[in-house]
């Protein structure tokens, strides 16, 4: 196996994603393309801990708080979504524009 | 830069194959999470992919993380997102207005597929063709003994990061009674 197989693959969920943010007029589908971009992250930070031989395992770990923090991001963005939708009875993402003059 | 491996080497290791097969399984279920009608196929199709990732992670000798996404991300991210969806009701047949118009994701598109042209560009030139050493797999004992040792201050954080995210969740998505509710209450 070379690095550069698991790179790739993570470039291209991460592009995946960035299109899925950038298309997506749903918020709640917004918030998965953000998750795949997470799991493209993740892909790379294991990839180069394999393919730096860490002693003290600094990828993985690092990919486990970003498993953490993504699981607290989901829960927080569902939850504002909800909070959207209660109020705008939409949650679509060009029609949150109470902020724009 | 020309690399010095060749398909034909590259495929014929087995461990290739099923990286092959994965990363192939994994792309089409991405493209299908950001184009699909639906929101719950969106959202299985989500778990294929997290799925595929966590057997690239048993592939690269990482087993306490594949273990830890499929216990997270399979088990509970999902689960909340499904209930997302059905909590905001979100459009659940097939619904053609999730996205934006067709210009919006034509330029999305172009955009994601320069970056994705910059991104591996930039890998294959700094990394070229270079080999993964040969590694046992990384035993749980060893994450613990960094975690709690090297990383034990992050550590701490996180839970505090988690405690926030559970407070701050429950704070937004309460329902404030309404006048007459807070009657029956009282």
């Amino acid at each position: 196996m070379i690095i550069n197989q698991f790179l790739i693959l993570g470039a291209a969920l991460f592009s995946i994603g960035v299109y899925g943010v950038l298309a997506r007029r749903n918020a709640v589908l917004v918030l998965l393309s953000v998750e795949l971009m997470l799991a493209a992250v993740n892909i790379n930070l294991v990839a180069f801990d394999r393919y730096l031989q860490d002693s003290i395992a600094g990828g993985q770990i690092f990919a486990l708080f970003v498993i953490t923090v993504a699981a607290a991001e989901v829960g927080i963005g569902l939850a504002i979504v909800l909070l959207i939708f209660r109020n705008r009875k939409s949650a679509n993402v060009d029609e949150l524009d109470l902020m724009k003059l | 830069m020309a690399l010095a491996i060749t398909f034909g080497d590259w495929i014929s290791e087995i461990e290739n194959w099923v990286f092959a097969v994965l990363a192939l399984v994994m792309v089409y279920s991405a493209l299908r999470v950001v184009t699909s009608k639906n929101v719950v196929h969106a959202a299985l199709f989500l778990v294929i992919t997290l799925g595929g990732s966590a057997a690239m992670f048993v592939l690269l000798a990482s087993e306490f993380v594949a273990w830890t996404v499929v216990l997270v991300y399979l088990g509970a991210v999902i689960i909340l997102i499904l209930f997302g969806v059905m909590i905001t009701r979100a459009p659940l047949g097939f619904e053609t207005r999730l996205s934006h118009p067709v210009r919006v994701q034509v330029g999305a598109a172009l955009a994601s597929g320069a970056l994705f042209v910059l991104i591996g560009g930039a890998m294959l030139d700094a990394f070229g063709d270079d080999p993964l050493p040969a590694a046992s797999a990384t035993r749980a004992e060893e994450i613990g003994q960094s975690l709690f040792e090297r990383f034990v201050i992050p550590f701490e954080v996180v839970s505090f990061v988690l405690l926030a995210a559970l407070i701050g969740g429950i704070v937004l998505a309460r329902q404030d009674p309404t006048v007459e509710e807070e009657e029956v209450l009282s």
